[in-house]
């Protein structure tokens, strides 16, 4: 009817008010949710799905009681163990297992063993498998944040660090229209600093975007640098009293790397897999809490009432049936445009 | 390999899955499978009394002006709502406009122009109710790829609004603000953007906070380079950069509540579209299937019911 979803997020919600509503003991509920896991596991992967990812353990779960979340550890130390014997599923279905979060909040044996399930895992190729544990969504963010940070400075150290080798003073042509750039790129704090008059002479940057100005009758080349000083030194050696028009300005400029969307999903924990089509929130709670934030902007929440223990085949055909059907609807509104 | 002949029964709750289930089916069953999706009998709000088949843009137009003059009376907060449980902030996505206009032949504009009124009704609803900010997600930026006689109507109309609204901003205390890519916005928009936000800045009643040419993934990466650029002036430290420090980049930084409490989408629509994003991390969804224009008091006050209705948790546990 319509084509499989290549990738389904869960949200598995609602372990331990099956344990209340079945009156086992605490840390049952989670047995039982691991056990549903390994159900739903195995049929996503016989309809076709490739990767699923599912929300173990948030960051924000460490608040709980020491008991359970040493129970929780605990369970994840003993269920990794499992999954990388000869006959579990891993082996059954090729699967590729990530540990996906802040891996340095777990305790150490269970971030030895999860880093160990990812080393032997790292030749499957059929399906994936993304665990989630320490993990939020803004967490993934500033992280991919500082990364990216760190990288641009990487870059422009890099790129400074050539072109004095060199001796030469140009910068690389881009042949985009700097105004629209700036426009675009340049942000407001970084902007009000630049119409300073000693803007040339100030650290300024905003991530290497040329800022073209005129200041009394002058175009002056504000060039927002890199992260070093002898940048800024650099730029004003060539922009100094420069009366260039805005094409000539074109010939001369220096790009500096700015930071783009493409930097920060590229150092995204889940960088690795493409974007969620589904995302299955069980026990009829309607939010994301803090799960794939950036990653499920598109993707529908399906929220069943079953708590996660409880979750069945016919849940997921329906969660997959709706995709196919607004999928469908979708692709049609594409081609109009 | 699933064996198609030992499945088990399909659940109750599942038994007409793609079909919206209307309100009295819901509650024969003790777990409806989606609380949220549902297909109203409460009526619907008709332009001229008489259902759809009359409806004419002269009518939408007659009707806006009879809605505004009905507005202007008390509004007390109804019964089945808790007045210590409301929300701060409530986010709405106005989906559906053109889906509406269709339903009845008419242009795409005339089903923004229905939305318009039903986004006019909301903001005093809100201010009579104590609710203090009210986000709208009125255009996204990827929504400038549509065709260009409709998004220079939207454009068009969105000044027409503000021009018609400012004196009540005034008059009620209400604060707009515009978040978002302004730049891809016509200029005369800008600019009246700029003296509305500037007239209205001290007001603390209410807040209306419109996502115009908006982006949840821009929001963050333009937070980035904000850091970015403390990073290299040295303001911060690398090792610095924190949830906090994001938050306060973010284009919410207008408002004292940057986080909504309350998300709503109308039309059916199961998802966020690229609309607010960090902002949305604990955020409770309610999904309505009416479309944007026929939204209205009652649908309201039900997602408040239901929103008023929920064990909040953060992660955490309620013991």
């Amino acid at each position: 009817m319509g084509p499989i979803p290549n990738h389904i997020a869960f949200i598995m919600d609602g372990n331990r008010r099956y344990a209340k509503k079945q009156g086992m003991e605490e840390g049952a509920g989670h047995k039982a949710g691991f056990l549903a896991l390994m159900k739903i596991l195995c049929y996503c992967y016989e309809l076709g799905v490739k990767y699923l990812t599912v929300y173990a353990f948030s960051i924000e779960n460490f608040k709980r009681k020491p008991e359970e979340v040493q129970c929780l550890m605990d369970l994840m130390l003993e269920k990794i163990g499992e999954l990388l014997k000869e006959e579990s599923v891993v082996n059954q279905y090729g699967i590729r297992l990530y540990f996906i979060g802040n891996l340095k909040l777990l305790s150490e044996p269970v971030r030895v063993a999860a880093e160990k399930a990812m080393a032997a895992t790292a030749k499957n190729t059929k399906t994936v498998l993304l665990i989630c544990v320490a993990y939020t969504s803004y967490d993934e963010i500033v992280h991919a944040v500082q990364e990216s940070c760190k990288d641009k400075r990487n870059e422009i150290e890099a790129l400074y660090a050539s072109k004095v080798s060199n001796g030469v003073t140009e910068g690389v042509e881009e042949g985009e229209n700097i105004n629209g750039t700036i426009e675009h790129d340049v942000q407001g704090s970084c902007e009000s600093s630049l119409s300073k008059s000693q803007a040339l002479n100030t650290t300024i940057a905003c991530n290497g975007v040329i800022r073209v100005e005129k200041k009394k009758g002058v175009i002056l080349h504000a060039v927002q640098g890199s992260c070093e000083d002898k940048w800024d030194e650099v730029m004003s050696r060539t922009s100094n009293g420069v009366t260039e028009g805005v094409a000539d300005s074109k010939k001369k400029q220096w790009m500096h790397p700015t930071i783009k969307l493409v930097d920060i999903e590229k150092n995204m924990y889940m960088g690795v897999a493409p974007d969620p089509d589904i995302l299955i929130r069980t026990s009829g709670e309607n939010r994301l809490s803090n799960f794939l934030l950036w990653q499920t902007t598109n993707c529908p929440l399906y929220s069943p009432s079953a708590l996660w223990p409880e979750i069945g085949l016919w849940h997921l055909i329906w969660a997959v049936l709706n995709f196919q059907q607004s999928h469908y609807y979708f692709e049609k509104k594409r081609k109009q445009l | 390999m699933i064996c198609l002949l030992t499945l088990p029964p399909v659940p109750l709750e599942l038994k007409s899955p793609l079909s919206f289930r209307t309100r009295a089916q819901q509650q024969q069953h003790s777990h409806p499978f989606s609380q949220t999706l549902r297909s109203h009998t409460v009526p619907h709000k008709t332009l001229t009394g008489g259902g759809t088949a009359t409806t004419t843009v002269a009518n939408v137009a007659l009707s806006e002006h009879n809605d505004l003059n009905a507005a202007e009376e008390d509004e007390p907060l109804p019964a089945e709502l808790n007045e210590e449980l409301m929300p701060n902030h409530v986010a709405v996505i106005m989906d559906g406009n053109g889906r509406w206009a269709k339903q009845r032949g008419l242009p795409t504009s005339a089903g923004h122009q229905a939305g318009s009124r039903s986004l006019r009704e909301l903001v005093e609803i809100c201010c009579k109710w104590g609710i203090r900010v009210l986000t709208v997600f009125a255009f996204s930026y990827d929504n400038w790829i549509r065709p260009k006689v409709e998004v220079d109507f939207l454009m068009n109309l969105f000044e027409r609004e503000i021009k018609s609204q400012m004196q009540k901003f005034v008059s009620e205390g209400i604060r707009i603000s515009v978040i978002g890519d302004s730049s891809k916005l016509p200029q005369s928009l800008q600019k009246l953007i700029s003296e509305a936000e500037e007239k209205t800045k001290d007001n603390s009643r209410f807040q209306l906070i419109v996502a115009a040419s908006y982006s949840g993934k821009y929001d963050i990466v333009q937070a980035c380079k904000s850091l970015a650029c403390k990073v290299k002036d040295g303001v911060i430290q690398l090792e610095d950069i924190s949830e906090s420090l994001v938050e306060q980049e973010l284009e919410t930084n207008c408002t004292e509540y940057p986080y909504p409490d309350l998300l709503i989408r109308t039309s059916g629509e199961l998802r966020v579209s690229n609309f607010l994003l960090w902002q949305l991390a604990y955020t409770e969804f309610f999904f309505v299937k009416e479309l944007w224009p026929d939204f209205g008091k009652a649908e309201f006050v039900e997602a408040l019911i239901s929103f008023q209705q929920r064990q909040r948790r953060y992660g955490a546990r309620l013991s």
